[in-house]
């Protein structure tokens, strides 16, 4: 089991929100266990719906997702991007290099088998840290949403001490999910390809469409990229130098290929920095906007969902006028549909604006750390191989 | 004075040795390397110090040159000018350049005497390449020169690097071909015995080169194989060489040990190099598809951000190919190089063995012929006691040129392995520092393109 504790909030920042001190959520501990993930919620509140300021709650990833859906199927939600679900904890992998490495323990020297135990402990930690961060993400998001905040199944959520008894899907549940998003997918091609009267909605639509695919598929490419750049490292050509001391380099000459062993080891070390942060800064970044443009997405699905309804609605109205029949339901029904429409259009308006503002700030300030990151790593690179190289031809 | 060994670089760049102060720290390093070598086998304190050189006196190569004298029957050339040009103490720096053979349909060999400044430009066959090692090796080898392996054949051979998903274009197959020759030719003629070799003046000098006649070009492979043959043949030997000489059973153990090592490291180098390539590839489809997400956002700023990384992100593939070429063509080439003048050195060391054997083979015979004419001599048989006597003297002869072919091998295998082992230094020494200066390029565009960037990303606003 891991612990990871921190007093400071650590919200991978994909989004940039403005602290509240009447409602502020944090993730403050989490511990990983065999299969699950514990996460203590952390809340300070000056709100009267909570019986004490300040509290704290066990929670594991599919309460989250609970309340994820919750929003998601609450109709009066309709009309905001629903802050996306954080994904869920994956340490297969990392556990299954860390067994790979256990089993390989007999066919390497102690110094490589330590140092590959650090480099998969330190990935593992890297992994639960981000899922960490993810988590707290989605309940910032949630805090501070003007009218998500006020949630009833948040409030609960965030105080209630007890286990929420909330089961992850069974395998019924799964399915019909699976066949819900089919329908909703089928549905939603025909939805969008109903033209908008309103030119800001079209525009988002067709942007939002173009722009959801670009962002996966750089979010796939960049994990490639990243990969690539991790699975570099592990190649233990630095790591063979030592041991070729005393076969190729005999006596004086030790000093010098020591010197460059040691200067391997930094710069290495310099490099496997640079792949965390491109990972952090960059890839997460992607990950984030790549869900949070599918909630845009679903949300403008939504909207046109209920538009359509809302012209269904008043053909109907006008069949029943003409026929005469049932005239009042149909009444009813087309004014329903017409609040609803209407509902939506403008709470979505505002809230496809501010999606604009949060992704613009995000990269912004993902792009410049990434960029001052790099340029830190370069320098730092350089003047561990210039100090060396000065040092190796001195010596000559 | 003199040098042991005229400093070189085996680079494909080469910008010409420095001489003077490089071998004044050579001559010191070999008589500190040799004192050190000393204080750990103290048998040995005797025959090292008074083999070896002190800076005050003679250089090591004369007497490597002179001992030939007693096989002048086997190669055809004039030794005295050889002794004489030694003893006063010329050097030949000689500085080779192998150049591209796309049109000229050879390989362009250019030998330059930075001594006299005489310059020849040849051209030259692969084959003519692998014809002149096999002459070398079979007039040296068995005296206890390490030859240096000629290339091999097939690119396949010593490495198997995949460059993404082809082999290599033939562009760089050529260029390695090259390359390896222009390293061949080099590490022969710093060779001092070799240098001299008319086999290998004629082959820098001669317009004309008579085609090698059904020479079995010795690869690396090749040298392998009879290595092996060899060390099967010692095993069946029923008398096991009584191995007197600490110095020669460490020294065999350690090169075994660095085949072990190189062969590993080289491995690793491949795998680097294999990474570093498919870095380089996902790292251009990450650019093509961030200047793609660049197209679609519809913040201007953001969007020309977007694209700016795009290009970044493409610069940045270019250099992880180049230094995957730096990576490849310093380390992995030159590791390719020693694993084959590893099983050249342990070439050398059977040959040893052999002589050794073929020694004690003629004082077993000796002892025969010895008991032999005892027994003729109760035998009164005159003539055949007479003959008796002749043999015995016949193969005192031999087991005396025995014990001095076994001691002069010794002693040429000494002074070898101290050559070599200061060369393999030197050499490792160069690539690395050529090595990291790569990397200091690398790191140098890096900063360059990131500095670049930083204003485009902050200007979002």
């Amino acid at each position: 089991p891991i612990r990871h504790s921190e007093s400071v909030p650590n919200v991978a920042v994909n989004v940039d929100l403005q602290t509240d001190a009447t409602l502020q959520v944090d993730i403050s501990d989490a511990l990983s266990e065999r299969d699950k993930v514990k996460f203590t919620v952390h809340t300070k509140s000056t709100l009267p719906n909570f019986k004490q300021n300040e509290f704290s709650v066990v929670r594991q990833h599919e309460e989250f997702i609970w309340l994820h859906d919750s929003f998601v199927e609450n109709e009066d939600y309709a009309g905001f991007i629903i802050p996306p679900a954080p994904p869920r904890p994956d340490f297969d992998a990392s556990r299954e290099k860390l067994q790979k490495l256990g089993e390989g323990e007999g066919s390497m020297t102690k110094e490589e088998f330590t140092k590959m135990k650090q480099e998969l402990e330190a990935e593992y930690l890297a992994i639960f840290k981000k899922t960490v961060a993810m988590h707290e993400v989605f309940l910032c998001r949630v805090a501070a949403h003007p009218v998500l905040r006020k949630d009833l199944n948040f409030h609960v959520f965030l105080e209630y001490n007890q286990d929420l008894s909330v089961r992850g899907k069974n395998k019924k549940e799964k399915l019909e999910d699976f066949f819900k998003n089919v329908v909703k997918s089928a549905d939603g091609v025909i939805v969008a390809g109903v033209k908008d009267v309103d030119d800001f909605f079209e525009h988002e639509k067709t942007f939002l469409l173009e722009y959801h695919n670009r962002v996966k598929d750089a979010s796939i490419k960049s994990d490639r990229m990243i990969r690539s750049h991790k699975s570099k490292l592990h190649i233990p050509f630095p790591h063979l130098f030592p041991h070729l001391f005393p076969h190729l380099f005999p006596h004086l000459f030790v000093r010098f290929f020591l010197k460059v062993s040691e200067l391997f080891e930094k710069t290495r070390k310099i490099e496997a920095r640079v792949a965390a942060d491109e990972d952090l800064k960059l890839a997460d970044l992607l990950k984030y906007y790549l869900r949070e443009s599918q909630a845009a997405k679903d949300l403008l699905y939504r909207r046109g969902r209920a538009l359509v309804d809302y012209e269904n609605a008043n053909k109907a109205l006008d069949k029943a006028r003409a026929k005469n029949k049932d005239v009042l339901q149909a009444e009813t029904t087309q004014q329903v549909c017409c609040q609803k429409f209407e509902k939506i259009s403008e709470s979505a308006k505002q809230e496809l604006i501010d999606f604009k503002t949060r992704r613009v700030a995000a990269f912004r300030k993902n792009l410049v750390e990434l960029a001052e990151l790099e340029l830190k790593h370069a320098k730092g690179n350089l003047q561990l191989l210039q100090s060396c190289l000065a040092v190796l031809k001195g010596d000559t | 004075p003199p040098s042991c060994l005229p400093a070189e670089d085996i680079s494909t760049n080469s910008n010409g040795p420095k001489q003077e102060i490089l071998l004044d720290d050579d001559q010191e390093d070999l008589f500190a390397e040799a004192t050190e070598e000393v204080s750990l086998d103290s048998p040995e304190r005797e025959p090292i110090l008074s083999d070896g050189p002190s800076p005050a006196i003679t250089p090591v190569t004369p007497t490597v040159i002179i001992t030939p004298r007693a096989e002048a029957s086997m190669f055809d050339r004039s030794l005295d000018e050889d002794e004489d040009t030694e003893e006063n103490g010329d050097t030949f720096d000689m500085q080779i350049t192998v150049s591209d053979p796309e049109k000229v349909g050879g390989f362009g060999c250019t030998s330059l005497n930075l001594f006299s400044r005489n310059e020849f430009s040849v051209k030259r066959r692969f084959s003519d390449f692998l014809g002149l090692h096999s002459k070398l090796a079979s007039k040296y080898m068995h005296i206890g020169y390490i030859v240096p392996p000629a290339p091999e054949k097939s690119i396949v051979g010593m490495t198997k690097v995949k460059v993404g998903k082809e082999d290599l274009s033939s562009a760089e197959f050529v260029e390695k071909r090259r390359s390896a020759l222009q390293r061949y030719l080099t590490r022969t003629v710093t060779h001092p015995a070799l240098l001299k070799d008319p086999d290998v003046i004629q082959f820098l000098e001669n317009t004309e080169l008579p085609r090698a006649v059904s020479t079995q070009a010795l690869s690396g492979a090749g040298i392998l194989r009879m290595v092996n043959k060899a060390a099967e043949a010692v095993n069946k030997m029923t008398i096991k060489m009584n191995e007197s000489d600490a110095w020669f059973e460490e020294k065999q153990q350690q090169f075994e040990n660095l085949d072990i090592q190189l062969r590993k490291l080289h491995a690793s180098v491949e795998s680097l190099v294999c990474h570093r390539k498919e870095l380089s590839v996902n790292t251009a489809s990450f650019a093509k598809s961030a200047a793609m997400l660049g197209n679609s956002e519809d913040h201007t700023a953001l969007s020309r951000a977007l694209s700016q990384l795009a290009e970044v992100e493409e610069k940045i593939d270019q250099l992880h190919q180049e230094q995957a070429y730096a990576d490849f063509y310093l380390f992995s080439e030159l590791l390719g190089d020693y694993v084959r003048l590893i099983a050249a050195v342990k070439g050398v060391f059977d040959q040893r063995m052999k002589t050794w054997s073929k020694w004690q083979d003629a004082q077993l015979l000796l002892q025969r012929k010895r008991e032999a004419e005892t027994k003729l001599q109760y035998a009164n048989k005159p003539d055949k006691l007479q003959q008796a006597k002749d043999e015995i003297k016949e193969w005192e002869t031999k087991v005396q040129q025995g014990e001095r072919d076994f001691e002069q091998i010794s002693k040429n295998i000494r002074q070898e392995v101290g050559r070599f082992e200061k060369q393999r230094v030197k050499d490792f020494k160069v690539v690395i520092i050529k090595y990291l200066e790569s990397l200091v390029h690398t790191q140098q565009q890096l900063i360059k393109y990131w500095e670049a960037f930083l204003p485009e990303a902050k200007a979002i606003a």
